[in-house]
């Protein structure tokens, strides 16, 4: 297979980047998206150039480091996938392909398509725990919790932070993220006692690292690799209009 | 109060704020399309005339179209805040996006929906609503008489006359007749539906209105469910039911607003 | 006599740990704010072992060379983390956890690691689920278990295929809470290049900011090592692709012994490998293996046709015709050692003939295809999306893969290697599994390192340090440690030869597979420590690395880890080469009987430890005897 690449080039964050074109030829159907850019990393290194740097780091879809905003989409065409268990039997031979970084204010560049996600730590930091410490705790099955909630919290907690939700988000919201880990908590009998104060906080540092507001478009859904529900961003403003406005 | 300004100022709070006044205006959209509904009676205005002064006379309507009023600022203002904040949170847009992959059309422009709505709403308000309050518009008489214990309405002059002519005429050749009018009266109001029918054989404003009511549809179709998930209502059981009711909302309504010009200007 | 000390405490198997723990010494909560830890690494052991040390009070640094510390490798482990809880009342004890253990090592861990460490795994089930994992429950609302590999009760806790993920979120969860109390700094996108030594302790590091290519120093009064294992030195693993051995090596080449590099596990049930662009090898749980039975064709001319069409009759059910007892679940160096003779003996499948059948046929007729998709569901999407064949409707071809080395840095009872204040946790150290991992044992090792072991053993050594002031990062240990770092990377960049770090990567992968592989012989060995020291002296003429130093450059990044894997490699050979018997992950075919690994105790059960001379050097080999107080030495049998 042949493709024409248009890759965003950008050597730091602070000059201007561009999309730069490529042909890559001899791709082999059963490979990987990143695989593919390995192939041009070495093609490019061979002729003495920059290769693209990319993150990623475990290539099974679980880690959440592979970011790429592919022909439009992140993580490219394909439902529920990453951008590395993306194969390249998804694209049509001769294809252009476009690639470009995940584009958000919270996600500032760092060269190429790499962006700096350290905003999602940040907001985990203030309240993306239980506070229990280590040895402060009783047997395992003197807390049982109901097999649905349970599997509920397992569906929210499934997200691998990779920030395709704000990357195709139009307004580069982080509420599917935010609220997949305080719905994860609220759904559990030990997320209890600081459910009030984590989904504010929360929310609140959500808000200070400059991403936009949710409109419901449902765009994150449709494009996060794990298929986490928009029913957790429901349930987050539940969770945080109750704690702000209803509760003591 | 500062929890309070916390709750609606930051980014849920505001989409609470959406989601509220949104609600509030999508109710009054089913009063408002069916006290419209009097436009359809064939009854020279009567009906909608009657019901104009209704809506414009009694104090708890007033007060709940002061609300009203203030609602659409507020949902107005909070809108183009939050399309301000939005845009700033990607400075930088992308070369290529396929956004219609992963969210539908009307779920994206709501700004833009609601610039047309706000275009529409202008021209409606001056069109009917300043003309109705501020302006010298013809009057019309409308006559109530009581007939035997019922309330017979009409704009005829002539059949008020002309009943109340043959009772007084019963009761002079038969003493004990009992004349059946009781009472009548006058009406005399400001004929709006003279109004409304005189502007709709404008085709612009015609269109203008089938435009509007267009994006109304639009807007509805992802805000009424919108307006919902924000609230925290997103159940796997009631879902579907806020979908139907919503599509069904979203169409019937600005389907039946839009029959009005139509209605006029084919009449 | 060797000069390893292990530090093993006297008693009882049973108390000792109990009574390490009640006559350890103390730090009181005070000096424990003056001590600084540097963790390296933050995956199941550094994450936990960052948040646990923060919690007590001790200031930590973590470091890890992804961006978020929630990305470190332990997040793909799929199937479980086992632990004797008895829950299912199947007659499961510590003992017996501790006995698997040991066994599925083919005898060649130490008792006392392999009892504390089977001691403390129902604790960690307690703390993971008050951090609110969300592990897999009955319907009566507790907690449910699998069967795995290697065991004959069920003890293995899971959440869905994604126990890793859930586990290293919890041990983020509370690293992240201690980050926002101030108590842990956090340095993501940093490598550490070297380990800084004054006076013969650990007392801090370098690394390099992988963003802007600074070199910055940190000092610390201890050093946690929490790295992971060198899978990747044969270039495809089932490891992610930053993995790498060059933290475990700097501290090696700074005088901390290695254990049993040779030991690598060959995990069972991988993808096979599709083509040489193929950059990664992708794990499919081993939990697979209790419900899909594994084939192979009884006839090489059948190994072509479709596997509908070949009749039950000409099916091979090899690990159940050979391991009755175990069937499908025999340990992992077994099953893919079974695999590769199958291949070998040309019965392989699919294209390249180097793969096996895993069948679910029988289990969707018996459990139906809802309660399959339930178990399995995303290990068979994952397998979909990548071959592009759906298993619910052909069987899963699969193939053996580099997963995970038992070998690695030399670790006392205290988990502290042969430098004093410097720790190695997790996969990182050599301690727990002997010759062979059990499933689901490596998420129990890094939690049981990472929550209750370091947190204690770490505090025995500051109680001494509570006096040395912290130093300051101008002193000239530290200004050394940074100039080989800079030298190192400066001769990298100034080589710009004409091959590619990857060429050079895959070369060696080459060479390891083939020699160092699933199967070893001293011939191979021989030929395969020449070839790597060729590859070495060429590497260092003829590679070419692209960028500078002072800016992000995953160029550069890569290469200085394939410059210690190179290095790293040569030892693993001469390890394989020095141990004349087979014995788990370790298998020498002159030493087999039919087919099945022929230790040798008299002569090999002991721990090699080698000691670093120098990269030209021949390094030293010193050993640990094993002393086996509690169980019989005896043939592992699977039978």
């Amino acid at each position: 297979m042949k493709f024409q690449l248009k890759i965003w080039r950008q050597a730091n964050a602070s000059v201007a980047g561009k999309m730069v074109d490529y042909t890559i030829d001899g791709v082999n159907p059963d490979m990987s998206f990143l695989e593919m850019i390995d192939v041009l990393n070495e093609e490019l290194i061979r002729k003495n150039d920059t290769p693209v740097a990319f993150d990623h780091d475990c290539r099974e879809g679980i880690c959440g480091m592979c970011s790429m905003y592919i022909n439009g989409r992140a993580h490219g065409p394909q439902k529920a996938t990453t951008t590395c268990q993306l194969m390249m039997r998804h694209f049509t031979d001769g294809e252009t392909i476009y690639v470009e970084p995940f584009r958000a204010k919270a996600f500032p560049i760092i060269k190429d398509l790499v962006v700096d996600r350290s905003s999602f730590d940040r907001i985990q930091d203030v309240g993306g725990f239980v506070s229990v410490n280590t040895g402060q705790v009783k047997d395992a099955n003197n807390l049982p919790v109901e097999k649905e909630k349970a599997d509920m919290a397992m569906d929210a907690a499934s997200c691998i932070g990779c920030g395709a939700c704000v990357a195709a988000c139009k307004n580069a919201s982080a509420m599917l993220f935010v609220s997949a880990k305080v719905s994860q908590y609220a759904l559990l009998p030990q997320g209890q006692p600081e459910r009030k104060i984590r989904v504010q906080k929360m929310v609140a540092q959500m808000d200070a690292e400059g991403f936009g507001g949710c409109t419901n478009t449902g765009a994150c859904e449709a494009e996060c690799p794990k298929e986490i529900s928009i029913s957790n961003i429901a349930r987050m403003n539940r969770e945080y209009f109750s704690a702000g406005l209803l509760q003591d | 109060m500062n929890w309070f300004i916390k709750a609606f100022t930051s980014t849920l709070g505001r989409k609470l704020v959406m989601s509220l006044t949104g609600l509030f205006l999508i109710a009054f959209l089913l009063v408002h399309a069916a006290g419209n509904l009097q436009l359809f009676h064939n009854d020279e205005g009567m009906s909608f005339n009657m019901y104009t002064v209704f809506m414009t006379g009694n104090p708890i309507i007033k007060t709940i179209s002061y609300l009203l009023y203030a609602t659409f600022v507020v949902h107005f203002l909070q809108s183009v805040i939050i399309t301000i904040q939005n845009r700033k949170s990607r400075p930088q847009g992308y070369v290529k996006n396929v956004a219609n992959a992963n969210s539908k059309w009307s779920s994206r422009n709501m700004g833009i929906l609601g610039t047309v709505i706000l275009v529409f709403l202008v021209t409606h308000m001056v069109n009917f609503w300043a003309q109705y309050h501020w302006s010298e518009i013809p009057k019309k008489t409308y006559y109530t008489i009581t007939f035997d214990g019922d309330e017979i309405h009409t704009a005829m002059k002539d059949t008020v006359q002309n009943i109340y002519t043959r009772e007084q005429s019963m009761q002079m050749q038969n003493p004990t007749y009992e004349n059946k009018v009781t009472d009548i009266k006058v009406h005399r109001v400001k004929d709006l539906y003279k109004t409304v029918e005189i502007a709709f054989k404008d085709e612009w404003l015609v269109i203008l209105y089938l435009f509007g009511m267009l994006a109304l549809s639009f807007h509805l179709l992802h805000g009424f469910q919108s307006a919902w998930q924000t609230l925290g209502v997103n159940h796997r059981k009631y879902v579907p039911i806020i979908k139907t009711v919503g599509w069904l909302y979203s169409t019937i309504i600005p389907a039946l607003f839009a029959a009005m010009p139509l209605y006029f200007y084919f009449k | 006599m060797s000069i390893l000390d292990s530090k093993i405490p006297e008693g009882p198997l049973e108390t000792k740990w109990e009574d390490y723990k009640s006559h350890m010494k103390l730090v009181n909560p005070a000096n424990k704010r003056k001590l600084e830890i540097i963790v390296v690494g933050t995956g199941l052991a550094g994450g936990a072992a960052a948040a646990t040390l923060a919690e007590l009070g001790y200031k930590v640094k973590t470091f890890c060379y992804q961006d978020s510390a929630r990305r470190a490798h332990s997040i793909a482990a799929q199937g479980g983390i086992n632990a004797a809880k008895n829950y299912k009342n199947d007659g499961d004890s510590v003992y017996r956890l501790f006995y698997d253990t040991i066994k599925g090592g083919d005898f060649r861990a130490r008792e006392a690691n392999v009892y504390r460490l089977a001691e403390v795994s129902a604790n960690i089930i307690d703390q993971c689920v008050a951090q609110g994992v969300p592990f897999a429950r009955e319907y009566g609302g507790l907690l449910d278990n699998r069967s795995f590999g290697g065991a004959q009760v069920s003890r293995t806790f899971y959440a869905r295929g994604q126990t890793g993920q859930q586990l290293l979120l919890g041990a983020y969860s509370a690293m992240k809470r201690q980050v926002g109390l101030g108590n842990i700094e956090e340095y993501n996108r940093h490598e550490m290049l070297e380990v800084v030594k004054i006076d013969g302790k650990a007392r801090g590091i370098i690394a390099r900011n992988m963003v802007t290519g600074e070199l910055e120093r940190h000092f610390g009064h201890a050093v946690v090592l929490a790295t992971g294992g060198y899978g990747n030195v044969f270039f495809l693993s089932t490891n992610a692709m930053g993995c790498n051995v060059t933290a475990a090596w700097k501290a090696h080449k700074s005088g901390a012994f290695f254990g049993n590099p040779c030991y690598t596990q060959i995990h069972p049930t991988c993808i096979p490998v599709s083509g040489d662009y193929q950059s990664k090898l992708t794990l499919m749980s081993e939990s697979l293996r209790n419900d899909g039975r594994v084939w192979v064709p009884k006839s090489q001319v059948d190994c072509k046709k479709r596997p509908q069409d070949i009749s039950e009759d000409d099916r091979d059910y090899y690990l159940e015709r050979k391991y009755p007892s175990f069937g499908n679940l025999a340990p992992r160096d077994i099953a893919s050692r079974a695999a590769k003779e199958a291949c070998d003996d040309g019965r392989g499948v699919g294209e390249s003939g180097l793969a096996v059948y895993l069948d679910f046929s029988d289990a969707i007729k018996r459990l139906g295809q809802a309660t399959v998709q339930a178990r399995y569901g995303n290990l068979f999407d994952m397998y979909h999306h990548i071959t592009g064949e759906n298993p619910y409707e052909t069987p899963m071809r699969i193939y053996p893969a580099v997963h995970y080395t038992m070998g690695g840095l030399w670790v006392d009872y205290n988990l502290m290697t042969t430098v004093p204040g410097l720790y190695a946790a997790g996969e990182c150290n050599f301690s727990d599994h002997g010759a062979n991992r059990l499933g689901a044992s490596a998420l129990m090792q890094g939690l049981a390192d990472g929550y209750y072991v370091l947190p204690y053993t770490i505090g025995n050594y500051l109680a001494d340090e509570i006096f040395t002031k912290a130093i300051p990062t101008d002193h000239e240990e530290f200004e050394a440690a940074e100039n080989k770092v800079r030298e190192r990377i400066e001769k990298l960049l100034a080589v710009k030869g004409n091959q590619t770090v990857d060429d050079f990567h895959k070369k060696l992968g080459r060479i390891m597979w083939d020699y160092c592989g699933m199967a070893r012989t001293a011939e191979g060995l021989d030929k395969a420590i020449v070839m790597v020291r060729e590859l070495r002296e060429e590497f260092w003429k003829d590679v070419r690395v692209t960028g500078q130093n002072n800016e992000m450059n995953p160029d550069l990044e890569k290469a200085l880890r394939v410059a210690d894997f190179i290095e790293l490699g040569e030892l693993m050979i001469l390890d394989a080469r020095n141990r004349n018997e087979s014995c788990g992950g370790h298998f020498r075919t002159e030493f087999q009987d039919e087919g099945e690994a022929k230790r040798n105790d008299e002569k090999y059960a002991y721990v090699a430890a080698w000691e670093h001379n120098g990269v030209d050097e021949q390094p030293t080999m010193h050993k640990e005897e094993l002393k086996y107080e509690n169980i019989k030495l005896q043939t592992r049998s699977y039978k």
